[in-house]
């Protein structure tokens, strides 16, 4: 069980970290995940004792790490592949760490099977590839047999069979009742080693649910209905009924609407009740990777953590790539495109659902969409 | 908490496990005795071109540890690699998420390497002094005659402490490029241009190299030296200090500041 309470770290001006408390527990892969910088490694050291919280503190088992008896045997980490002497070989590097806790040499071999190095175990690690690297820092983390263990960033740099072991090592961990915790950028690898996500930004606490909670609440579809742009009064029109019956309704920036709990054809029929004409209603999906990017771009939607939907913004131009996966997702225009009267058709073939495209400049948009995509901005 | 033993243990598998540790001791060896014989040699045929004063203060067991002014470097760099390695290499993070007991890590590492060097420094103290002797001849000493044992036993001190004092410096630095980009110009040439300076004298011979290097000296102010206000063990006594200052804040960086 790790537990960081109010966990703040200063660098100068700059905020590595704020205000930062969660819970560990053990008996599941617990995800950490944030985008470079947001300080999943400054947390990772502090909970090690490395870098000393400026507030707040973290505690491991109910120790502070630096008053762990004997925490080799407690706390496994790998914090960084490449931090080894070189000229050392891998065996021998093992054998330092092992004799701290007096661990036996033979625990040392043991660990470099389970890691596959027991080939190159007297090379020098200078030699190493990245995933070698990645398998000894493993290799020291497994070493003391801990309870609590902490990666950061394990697959980097790893072949695809590389991060299936590492994945399936992860699980194991935990289900023998350990406390895995991992980082990583990666949204995707997560959702499939984690049973728990704790997603930071900036250094704050964005998100902390279990991995099916955050899947059901990021990833809902969603409708995008537009309205007539020279009818604006449709929309107020339409947000009232369709609230009424039950829905919610997020206004994009574009003008468009973003429809959750109503089934399409419900949605149809309250416009037509209405009397609003429709220029659009498509359904959409939004992915975890999507959910997760938008979480954690920019500051400004960062205060909630409980609601992980009241940030819901379209993304800014240039973000979202063709074919990433998402069923319909619609990339936005850049500003200096017109607004009025753009229509933006889902990629094709890839949104059975749609309404046949309106007689608008399809081709046109179509370009003008992928141009923003391409255009890294 | 990591047992002093444990820790103690696996410094010296870090120490004996890479290769530089053998290179760098190895050329303080040799560096010392050769240049150290070579010198003695080139004196024992030349005495006669000496100055009267050089030949009045004739110090056979002092020329024998002229090798030591290059010899001391190579110590320099082992001092300096032993810590810094941890830190170009990150492993020092490693190191203090096993050890979290900060002083317990820097005071073994460098009780391990202090020691080494140490018993690295009386050996090449014992070789080149006999070996210079021997190519003294007539103008040689015994180990038997007075104060040269402790000269002799004082070379080994000198080089141990040379290189614990590079420890201090490093962990206080945090960096091996840094650390020898000072020293190794600090003992080489500052120390050694400002101690014939006329008016820097008094200050440089405070320095750590100038004033242990007096433990060496059997005959006072050897070869014209210029005299000093201290005796051989005072002298080593103020390089004992500046190792203690450089372990102290070496401890003091390592204890306060992040990993």
């Amino acid at each position: 069980m790790i537990e960081a309470v109010g966990l703040t770290k200063r660098y100068g001006a700059k905020t590595a970290v704020h205000n930062l408390s969660f819970q560990v527990r053990p008996g599941a892969v617990t995800g950490f995940l944030g985008p470079n910088g947001s300080g999943k490694s400054t947390t990772m050291r502090m909970m090690l004792g490395l870098d000393r919280p400026t507030s707040g503190h973290v505690t491991i088992g109910g120790h502070a790490f630096r008053s762990l008896p004997n925490a080799p045997r407690q706390v496994g980490a790998l914090l960084d592949a490449k931090a080894v002497h070189g000229g050392r070989s891998a065996r021998n590097h093992l054998l330092s760490l092992a004799q701290l806790a007096g661990i036996p040499a033979a625990r040392v071999d043991e660990v470099l099977g389970v890691v596959g190095l027991q080939d190159v175990a007297k090379k020098r690690s200078k030699g190493f590839s990245l995933g070698m690297g990645q398998r000894l820092g493993i290799a020291a983390a497994l070493l003391g047999d801990p309870q609590v263990l902490l990666f950061d960033e394990p697959v980097n740099g790893l072949d695809p069979e590389g991060i299936l072991w590492v994945r399936n090592l992860m699980k194991r961990l935990a289900s023998e009742g350990r406390t895995v915790f991992v980082s990583s950028h990666l949204m995707s690898e997560m959702a499939l080693t984690a049973d728990h996500l704790i997603v930071i930004g900036r250094g704050q606490l964005l998100s902390d649910m279990s991995v099916s909670d955050f899947i059901s609440a990021n990833s809902a579809d969603f409708a995008r209905v537009r309205v007539p742009a020279d009818r604006p009064e449709y929309r107020e029109k339409l947000t009232a009924s369709l609230t009424e019956a039950g829905g919610r309704v997020m206004p994009e920036t574009d003008g468009a609407l973003r429809v959750t709990g109503l089934p399409l054809p419900r949605i149809s029929d309250l416009a037509h009740g209405a009397d609003v004409r429709l220029w659009e209603l498509s359904p959409h999906q939004a992915s975890l990777e999507e959910a997760y990017m938008r979480m954690t771009q920019g500051a400004v939607d960062y205060r909630s953590t409980a609601d992980a939907k009241e940030g819901l913004q379209p993304p800014p131009p240039g973000y979202g790539h063709p074919g990433h996966g998402q069923q319909g997702y619609v990339p936005q225009p850049p500003p200096e495109v017109p607004q009025q009267g753009w229509y933006a058709p889902p990629p094709p073939g890839q949104n059975p659902y749609a309404a046949a495209p309106a007689p608008a400049p399809e081709p046109t948009a179509e370009r003008t969409g992928r141009t923003t995509d391409e255009d890294p901005r | 908490m990591a047992s002093v033993p444990a820790v103690l243990n696996s410094e010296w598998t870090k120490i004996r496990t890479v290769s530089s540790t053998t290179w760098t001791l190895i050329c303080a060896f040799l560096v010392t005795v050769a240049m150290g014989a070579a010198l003695s040699a080139l004196l024992n045929s030349q005495f006669d071109d000496l100055s009267a004063a050089e030949q009045a203060t004739f110090d056979p067991t002092f020329v024998s540890f002229s090798g030591m002014v290059l010899g001391q470097l190579a110590m320099v760099v082992f001092g300096v690699l032993v810590v810094g390695t941890e830190y170009s290499s990150g492993m020092i993070r490693t190191s203090l998420a096993a050890v979290p007991q900060r002083g317990s890590f820097l005071f073994s590492k460098i009780a391990v390497a202090g020691v080494l060097a140490l018993v690295v420094g009386l050996a090449t103290s014992f070789v080149t002094f006999f070996l210079s002797q021997a190519l003294l001849g007539d103008r040689g000493t015994d180990i038997g005659a007075e104060n040269v044992l402790r000269a002799v036993v004082g070379g080994g001190l000198y080089m141990g402490l040379i290189a614990v004092f590079s420890m201090g410096v490093a962990t206080m630095l945090r960096s091996s490029m840094l650390s020898l980009g000072i020293l190794m110009p600090f003992f080489f040439l500052v120390s050694q241009i400002l101690s014939a300076v006329p008016g820097a004298k008094s200050v440089a011979r405070y320095f750590p190299d100038q004033a242990g290097s007096k433990i060496l000296q059997v005959v006072p102010d050897a070869m014209n030296s210029d005299p000093a206000p201290y005796g051989p063990w005072a002298g080593l006594g103020i390089m004992a200090l500046w190792v203690v200052a450089a372990l102290i804040g070496g401890y003091l960086v390592l204890k306060k500041r992040d990993a």
